[in-house]
């Protein structure tokens, strides 16, 4: 997509910030959610790959930040600030949190996407980050891809094409 | 401590010996309904990172086609038979009849897709029932459900339990293929099952191994 810059990649339950030129993706998202936030004057923006909506389900004492959409937003928002980025701009981009399977729609943990996008949306709020745009829900796997240069979010899909939000 | 850390490799060998038991029955189930032999490659019990777990299978972004369902009972767990756009292809012209059926192709499309959800069914339950005498543990699998879309976002759905544990799972992966496909690293199915944390003590305790041994 963007010859000069590299793709920095962020994995499962993992968060990463880029700086144009290069590109910031995320692959094979179910229920879990990808949230883009950026600040657009200082073309700087951070990804997280939000698996679960909170860390209260922890059942460990070792804690993965990026793994919880209330952990992983804060740390997020942290690290783009010690970046420069005003919190005062800063605007976020959401995508995933499909519901793939119905088996087991009694046992709430199958629930996951729909519970991971609303953390998702609650916490943000909370930062009084707006929403821009969002790709949420649904049945499809996605990969997503942003660019802090045009703050555009590419959504690739297997089954539903791919579109920039 | 966490589970994962009283894992010892004859720990992983009984899980290993749980995939043999279990695909080796599905391996047979295959080769019945379609009259080919099967090969079936010496199943891994692994603990993987999740990233080392959405990178199997071809990557997070790879299209499969999945056969996926939920366990419950006295294990409870997530199980995926997963293939390749081209070798789930290949299974359903054979069971079908219709050389030429293609995923890219809507002629024929619903009856490949049931045709394929069939033998998904017959697999995973062959290889779950299997389990269950074997343990003598209950198990009931939820009706398996086909999904055409990319491996990670399939395989997520097995990840969620163990992610509030911590970074990583057990899978026990085992590799079936069609003897006479040769070489071919296309032409191949894979069984991953991934118990959910708290079913590792009930599954040794079945087996007469304590988890803290």
């Amino acid at each position: 997509m963007n010859s000069v810059g590299q793709v920095i990649k962020v994995g499962i339950a993992d968060l990463n910030i880029v700086r144009p030129p290069n590109v910031i993706r995320t692959s094979g998202l179910g229920s879990c959610v990808g949230v883009v936030i950026y600040d657009e004057r200082m073309a700087i923006a951070g990804m997280v790959h939000v698996m679960l909506p909170d860390s209260s389900l922890a059942k460990s004492g070792h804690m993965n930040k990026a793994k919880y959409a209330d952990t992983g937003i804060t740390e997020l928002v942290a690290q783009l600030k010690a970046e420069g980025a005003q919190s005062y701009r800063l605007k976020a981009k959401i995508a995933g949190g499909a519901q793939m399977f119905q088996f087991n729609l009694q046992n709430s943990s199958f629930k996951i996407g729909p519970r991971n996008v609303e953390a998702v949306k609650q916490m943000l709020q909370v930062y009084h980050i707006p929403v821009i745009a969002e790709d949420v829900g649904g049945s499809s796997g996605r990969t997503i891809e942003f660019d802090p240069r045009t703050c555009e979010l590419y959504v690739r899909t297997v089954n539903k094409g791919n579109c920039r939000i | 401590m966490n589970y994962i850390e009283k894992m010892n490799t004859t720990h992983l060998d009984i899980l290993k010996e749980f995939g043999n038991i279990g695909a080796g029955h599905a391996a047979t189930a295959l080769s019945t309904l379609l009259n080919k032999q099967i090969d079936m490659k010496v199943p891994s019990a692994r603990i993987v990172s999740f990233n080392e777990m959405m990178e199997m299978a071809g990557g997070a972004e790879e299209e499969v086609v999945s056969v996926s369902l939920r366990i419950e009972g006295e294990v409870t767990g997530n199980m995926f038979f997963v293939l390749s756009l081209q070798q789930a292809e290949h299974f359903i012209s054979n069971m079908t009849g219709d050389k030429s059926f293609s995923f890219r192709k809507a002629e024929g499309k619903s009856l490949g897709l049931s045709a394929m959800q069939e033998l998904g069914n017959i697999l995973s339950g062959s290889y779950l029932s299997a389990l269950g005498d074997f343990t003598r543990l209950q198990i009931y699998p939820s009706v398996p459900e086909l999904a055409i879309d990319m491996f990670g976002a399939i395989i997520s759905y097995g990840l969620v339990e163990s992610s509030r544990y911590g970074d990583y799972a057990i899978v026990i992966e085992t590799v079936l293929k069609e003897v006479e496909a040769g070489c071919s690293d296309e032409m191949k199915g894979h069984f991953f099952l991934l118990p959910d944390p708290l079913s590792f003590g009930p599954i040794f305790e079945a087996l007469g191994v304590g988890i803290n041994e």
